[in-house]
């Protein structure tokens, strides 16, 4: 009896010392998705203004440009997927892969090839255990990404596609992340990144607000030319942005019903240790009692 | 777009930040095809800005100067918009860094056109540092 109530302590103890880690992980992710946040909200004047300034052209000017061009006959296609580097964030990623799957599954129907492109350590894992190829990866920024590693991404993509010829050229990019809705909703989305649609703006300038007639230096061509792939990047930086808010909220969520159930399973051990101490107490009394009464008829008897 | 006053609402962008917003009597920026000098009333212009300095003459008199890599200057209804992946106020750069940038850089020269970007950048910065002391 001792032994297994010995046992049972051990258990609670363990069970408390771990629900002690992923309360603090859950306060850790909670403090940092609201960092996550600001970073999204000073990120956006940019994507805004570009955004502007795309339509500004685009509405001004010819828009012939390598990167709005719609390929006539698309073979390969570039897939990148936004994963995290860190496990413990419950479904988080493997929702981002099975969304990538589906997309990867209805683009091989069209009869299309893919490169995959991978950012976070989940991904790379899953594709390695898989023995699938990976074109290339990037690790070590899922949870704070910076605009340089969206830059990197953005021109290896941006080469890719303007490649006519080379190994690894493509005709079409899509990115799949994992797009914030709210602390409780994160969506996994496939969205094509290029050829750039330019009219898709999300704001699209009310009929009050309209652009005014542009001058362009040094031609519009000249300005679309250096403008176009910065607003790939920009694009990108917002997917990441947006995958490393919903990474730390999927963590938080998934680190509160850690706790939670760790302290259901503290009350349940609680429970059946002292169930098992009552029982080991019962039992000595009446082994006493037991004793006491065999003593006395022995000694009655005796007598 | 209602405008308020007598002066230029400028905003100055970096990709992950505002460096600076406010009102502004002009704006200074230097474009691949020379210095643009920009007052109330300038008409609507997009153009393409090298590595450079830009400086904004703030309406409460001072003068702002931020060393940008690259970007767009665009000017609409006395709005003005500084967009670069990455500006810098003189109290953010490191001035040593950068001239030692700026000598790497200058060994390099010719070897290709990132040594000479590299250059441009670091004279951006140090020249910003230098006007805002």
């Amino acid at each position: 009896m001792a032994v297994s109530l010995r046992e049972y302590r051990a258990r609670i103890k363990s069970t408390e010392s771990m629900k002690k880690i992923t309360r603090a992980m859950e306060l850790i992710a909670a403090s940092r998705i609201i960092k996550a946040q600001q970073r999204a909200q000073s990120a956006a004047p940019y994507a805004r203004e570009l955004t502007r300034a795309v339509s500004a052209v685009a509405t001004y000017s010819n828009v012939d440009h390598p990167l709005t061009r719609e390929p006539e006959n698309s073979q390969r296609v570039a897939m990148l997927i936004v994963t995290s580097d860190r496990g413990l964030a419950g479904a988080y990623s493997s929702s981002v892969l099975k969304e990538a799957e589906r997309l990867a599954e209805k683009l091989r129907g069209e009869g299309k090839t893919i490169d995959v492109y991978l950012c976070g350590r989940k991904g790379e894992a899953y594709h390695r255990f898989r023995n699938r190829p990976v074109v290339r990866s990037w690790t070590g920024f899922s949870d704070q990404p910076s605009y340089d590693a969206a830059l990197e991404v953005g021109t290896t993509l941006i080469d890719a596609f303007l490649d006519e010829e080379g190994e690894h050229a493509v005709d079409e990019v899509h990115v799949v992340y994992t797009r914030f809705r709210s602390m409780l909703l994160q969506e996994p989305t496939a969205v094509r990144l290029l050829p750039l649609e330019v009219v898709e703006g999300e704001e699209r300038p009310s009929s009050d607000d309209v652009l005014p007639l542009y001058e362009f230096e040094p031609s519009p061509e000249a300005v679309l030319d250096s403008l176009l792939p910065q607003y790939v990047q920009s694009r990108i930086f917002f997917a990441f942005l947006q995958a490393a808010a919903s990474e730390l909220a999927a963590r938080q969520k998934a680190m509160k019903s850690a706790t939670d159930n760790a302290d259901e399973l503290i009350k349940k051990y609680t429970r059946i240790a002292n169930q098992a101490r009552q029982a080991g107490i019962t039992q000595e009394i009446s082994e006493i009692v037991g004793g006491v009464n065999a003593l006395a008829d022995a000694q009655a008897g005796s007598e | 777009m209602a405008e308020s006053g007598e002066h230029l609402h400028v905003e100055l962008v970096a990709a992950d930040r505002t460096v600076w917003s406010g009102e502004a009597e002009m704006v200074i920026a230097r474009t691949t095809e020379g210095d643009v000098g920009v007052l109330r009333g300038h008409a609507p212009l997009l153009s393409v800005l090298t590595d450079a300095v830009v400086e904004i003459s703030s309406a409460e008199g001072g003068v702002v100067v931020a060393a940008v890599d690259g970007g767009f200057l665009s000017v609409a209804n006395d709005r003005v918009s500084v967009l670069s992946q990455r500006a810098l106020l003189p109290e953010e750069i490191d001035v040593d860094e950068a001239r030692v940038e700026l000598e790497e850089a200058r060994g390099l020269i010719g070897a290709n056109d990132e040594a000479e970007r590299r250059l441009r950048r670091a004279e951006a910065r140090i020249r910003a540092v230098e006007r805002a002391s």
